[in-house]
């Protein structure tokens, strides 16, 4: 592990050096798992934030307050340290340059994290495929890769859900599915769309979705434990 | 309490078969819907991890991981 970066208060990202990297696709995660002295083992499932382009292996961690994991790798982990990990894995919630689009990329909270590999593998490959993304997040504080996104490129919507300043041009509140007609593409279009986050984030806006007439098999879906976005 | 995706078994199955099934598919042997392993609902609190199909509700898939060895049960979820 080489350098850690503060993200958010409550996120933080580790950049790791591994000898024997077999290479990842973007969306992909990887299991992290720690050991305590008396042998009591925990393991939690990360996923990448580098793309594989990038030269380094990147892990953001958001703390979760009652973590038997996060908290560790967020406020005790050092530059230095070494870290147990197993991957990459996962071959569904994936998008290649060769996977097409276009695409939609819909976040909650720390669900950010698989798209930051997504939008620099698009970059990286040159692929023409239109992108959009869009992220809800409780206040502007907690958005995960604020400068990254400001400079990327990339076609950002924001809603904020909790706070957001007066000026605030995006979507105030949760996403909805007048929200989300307005940003994705018709269903004619054949957008692929894959959605991360929360697990009532994730349900709420792939059921929209579908109302909306997309076809389910065009949405992907990645659910995690509960943080609320 | 809610579900995660089969993508949170992920790392288990590449350990115990040695390559990743998550979008591998097969069906239910309860109820007969397909599905790909990443689209059943995991509940991972439980010292094993219970996989249901998302259509009824069926337990597919059992994983229990201790000291390092694992054990997958998958008489339910017919691969395919």
């Amino acid at each position: 592990m080489v350098e850690l970066v503060e993200e958010t208060p409550r996120a933080t990202s580790i950049v790791v050096e591994l000898p024997a990297w077999p290479g990842h696709r973007a969306g992909q995660h990887v299991d992290v798992r720690l050991t305590a002295e008396d042998g009591y083992q925990a393991q939690r499932s990360y996923s990448i934030a580098s793309a594989p382009e990038d030269p380094h292996v990147v892990l953001t961690v958001e703390r979760l307050e009652d973590g038997e994991v996060s908290p560790y790798l967020v406020d005790e982990l050092r530059p230095g340290d070494e870290l147990e990990l197993r991957g990459p894995v996962g071959g569904y919630f994936v998008w290649d340059a060769s996977t097409g689009g276009p695409l939609l990329l819909i976040a909650g909270g720390s669900g950010i994290v698989p798209f930051r590999a997504m939008w620099r593998h698009h970059r990286a490959s040159g692929s023409g495929v239109q992108l959009r993304l869009l992220y809800s997040a409780r206040s502007l504080g907690e958005v995960i890769y604020r400068n990254e996104l400001r400079v990327s490129g990339v076609d950002v919507r924001c809603a904020l859900t909790r706070e957001w300043p007066a000026k605030f041009q995006g979507h105030r509140g949760r996403i909805d599915q007048e929200l989300l007609a307005d940003v994705t593409w018709s269903p004619d279009q054949g957008p692929l769309t894959y959605i991360c986050g929360p697990t009532a984030f994730v349900e709420a806006a792939a059921q929209a979705l579908v109302g909306l007439g997309h076809d389910p098999r065009s949405v992907k879906t990645e659910r995690f434990g509960p943080t609320g976005a | 309490m809610d579900a995660l995706d089969g993508n949170a078994i992920a790392g288990a199955l590449y350990a115990h078969f040695g390559t990743d099934l998550t979008a591998a598919s097969g069906r239910c042997r309860h109820c007969g819907t397909r599905a790909q392993i990443a689209e059943l609902a995991v509940y991972a609190r439980a010292p094993g991890v219970v996989v249901r199909c998302r259509a009824c509700g069926g337990v597919v898939i059992v994983v229990v991981e201790i000291r390092g060895a694992s054990r997958v049960e998958l008489t339910h979820f017919e691969l395919a």
